[in-house]
């Protein structure tokens, strides 16, 4: 056991000058999409959310989306009250972006990818 | 529970309503919240919103077959629980049982980022899955205004929780939405705009150190509804609200008349008693009695086999038993057998309303049909006088539609009006005993008057009275010059009518005497006269027959010279049976 704090420590410093250098290239992003059915608000966040993905996360995402409709006991764990919401699971820490995903500059802030 | 309510709940025909099963609730909503559509339940944090809708909840799930659905947005599901257990709701077997759901919806501003049009499809399907895996009849959504902190699109929140109340209608369900009220506004977000069904509202208030809880009906579409504040409290029956003053004047009267435990003091009474369900006040300065006289009446109806609640705000039970039994007074034998029960609380301990609730829950339970409260007028110094006032009209009232038999006892202090009671009650009781002081003689002395007593023929007599080894004993009266005769000056001319009396005796008795010795006298000289007569009867009898031997002796004499000179023979033939021969003419 003694020997695996080092190696922790190391990690927490390795991730620590990772956010200080301000490198998130590398960073993997799970991404939940929470909507009800194909309703046009549906389908334009899906749209929006999945440019952004492929423009700036290409290979380092995953994009789940859920139907609420067809999966209600998803929307009470995840404490879904308002749709459509996009999860941010990872990176840390997680966060909710409520609605169409129209204001582009929110969701960048919301996912951490705004540009400094 | 509620059935001990003679006041039954009239259901409006119109409008199909789902009882809540909260004592009194029902009662001042004429039958339940509108069964179907949404409720509104406004009210300043702490004012029991959140157990309020809990109880409707587990009452209906319980009581009414009515499964529910809890959705709370400020406590988890744990916390409720674990609030709500020492009332006895135990949500955890509700929710084994499929009887209740319950869904804590978290909205944390910090993590949400709003990018762009939303709706709150989510809420309305964990309220539909909610809904639809317990068929619940009834949803709860506490407290609903928790959106606005979360999310800052008040126009999309507004159109959403609009659609949401539509929606709730549409599926049927009874729902009750809980709010905080706002400042000149029923709630902070104005949510009565679209919840315009019923409305009711919860206060908190604070007077004199004493909070009251108060709840008021202030809308109910569709149904007429008491709109009167009223008291409710939180204690460990989950909320109780007291309806009392809808109701009414609709007691019946009882023409049954119940001793009051003082023979004489029953002849005073058109010499039967108080009528059964009547209230009698009884009033009287310090130490006039009151309780000797209320203690009386306990025994009697214990006696009678009828139960008593006795409500002490001034002495503990043992000091009153003790103190009873100086007078003769054996109450711990009903006390034993479970006819007489005390209740003593310090009235300054609780607001009214709590009295009040207390005193109603007491009967509830206790079923009695004589209560003794002693005295009433210590329940001001908690309220106001109005306060009291109000608190004992609506108390009166409840144990008349009870069939109760009330006696309230009041102490008058010196520098009031006798005729007035400490809170003024004496309209509202059928009999007033007046208890007081004579001071005369350099004595003070216990009397005691009936000042009113409605229905019945009463004595208009101040009578004095005694406390002694057998109770409480109702002298004669003796009017003096000065008035009414008490304590020595009675005993003075009880004294004096009593050699009086005496006298009177003694020289009756005396003519008796010698009316008896006249008689007796009389009959001797009746006898002598009668034994004279006698004699000369005697005396005549004998010379009668002096007088007829005479003459025998003359005839035989006659005889003897006639048959001597032979000269009348048929004479002697001439004997009646010799002279019939002449008969037979008449044959002929």
């Amino acid at each position: 056991m003694t020997d695996e704090i080092p190696e922790k420590e190391s990690k927490t410093t390795e991730v620590f000058e990772k956010l200080v250098a301000g490198t998130k290239s590398e960073e993997r992003y799970v991404l939940r999409l929470y909507v009800t059915g194909m309703t046009p608000r549906s389908t334009e966040a899906f749209a929006s959310i999945k440019a952004i993905c492929e423009e700036r996360l290409q290979g380092r995402y995953e994009l789940e989306v859920i139907d609420i409709y067809l999966h209600p006991q998803l929307a009470v764990d995840e404490q879904i009250i308002a749709v459509p919401t996009l999860v941010k699971l990872l990176p840390a820490p997680l966060r909710k972006m409520v609605g169409d995903l129209s204001n582009l500059d929110r969701v960048l802030l919301g996912l951490d990818l705004r540009r400094k | 529970m509620s059935s001990t309510f003679a006041h039954e709940v009239s259901i409006s025909p119109g409008l199909a309503k789902a009882p809540t099963g909260i004592q009194g609730l029902d009662e001042i909503t004429g039958g339940g919240l509108p069964r179907g559509r949404p409720t509104l339940v406004c009210g300043s944090a702490g004012c029991g919103k959140t157990l309020l809708a809990m109880e409707f909840l587990v009452r209906g799930a319980a009581q009414f077959g009515e499964p529910g659905v809890f959705v709370s947005f400020e406590e988890t599901t744990q916390e409720l629980t674990q609030n709500v257990r020492s009332l006895g709701f135990d949500l955890d077997d509700l929710v084994k049982q499929k009887k209740l759901a319950m869904d804590f919806v978290r909205i944390e501003r910090n993590e949400i980022e709003e990018t762009g049009e939303y709706d709150l499809e989510g809420l309305f399907v964990r309220l539909n899955f909610a809904i639809d895996s317990i068929g619940a009849k009834r949803v709860v959504l506490d407290t609903i205004e928790a959106l606005f902190g979360g999310l800052s699109n008040i126009s999309i929140l507004r159109g959403e929780l609009r659609r949401l109340f539509r929606w709730l209608k549409d599926k049927g369900v009874t729902a009750l939405i809980t709010c905080e009220s706002g400042e000149g506004t029923l709630t902070k977000h104005s949510l009565e705009e679209y919840v315009s069904d019923c409305v009711i509202v919860l206060d908190h208030r604070v007077t004199d150190q004493m909070s009251t809880r108060r709840l008021r009906i202030v809308k109910y579409r569709g149904t007429s509804h008491e709109t009167n504040e009223y008291p409710f409290l939180i204690d460990a029956d989950g909320i109780s609200v007291l309806p009392v003053t809808s109701l009414g004047l609709q007691h019946t009267a009882s023409a049954e008349r119940i001793s009051s435990g003082i023979p004489r003091l029953d002849a005073m009474l058109g010499g039967e008693g108080y009528f059964r369900s009547s209230t009698v006040l009884m009033s009287g300065t310090a130490g006039s009695g009151k309780t000797s006289i209320a203690a009386h009446f306990a025994a009697a109806a214990c006696q009678r086999g009828e139960r008593c609640l006795y409500f002490a705000f001034e002495e503990s039970p043992g000091q009153i038993l003790r103190n009873m039994r100086s007078i003769g007074i054996d109450l711990e034998q009903w006390v034993d057998k479970g006819l007489l029960h005390f209740h003593a609380s310090r009235a300054a301990i609780h607001g009214l309303e709590m009295h009040l609730a207390t005193i109603h829950k007491l009967v509830r339970e206790f079923q009695p049909r004589v209560v003794i409260m002693d005295p009433v007028g210590s329940l001001t110094s908690v309220g106001t006088r109005q306060d009291a006032n109000v608190m004992l009209t609506r108390l009166i009232d409840f144990l008349k539609m009870q069939g109760i038999t009330a006696l309230l006892t009041s102490l008058t202090s010196g520098d009031e009006a006798l005729e007035q009671t400490v809170v003024n009650v004496s309209t509202l009781v059928d009999t007033w005993l007046l208890l007081r002081d004579l001071e005369l003689d350099g004595e003070r002395n216990r009397v005691m008057y009936v000042l009113k007593s409605r229905g019945m023929a009463h004595s208009n007599q101040l009578r004095e009275f005694l406390l002694t080894d057998q109770g409480v004993e109702l002298q004669n009266v003796y009017l003096g010059a000065e008035g009414v005769l008490t304590g020595s000056a009675r005993q003075t001319r009880e004294a004096t009518e009593k050699a009086a009396s005496l006298l009177r005796h003694q020289e009756v008795e005396a003519k008796q005497r010698e009316r008896v010795l006249k008689r007796e006298a009389h009959e001797a000289r009746i006898i002598a006269l009668q034994k004279e007569f006698e004699a000369e009867e005697e005396v005549a009898k004998r010379d009668s027959d002096q007088e007829r031997s005479r003459e025998e002796t003359n005839r035989q004499d006659r005889d003897r010279m006639g048959i001597s000179r032979q000269g009348d023979k048929v004479l002697k033939d001439a004997e009646p049976s010799a002279r019939s021969h002449q008969t037979p003419r008449v044959r002929t």
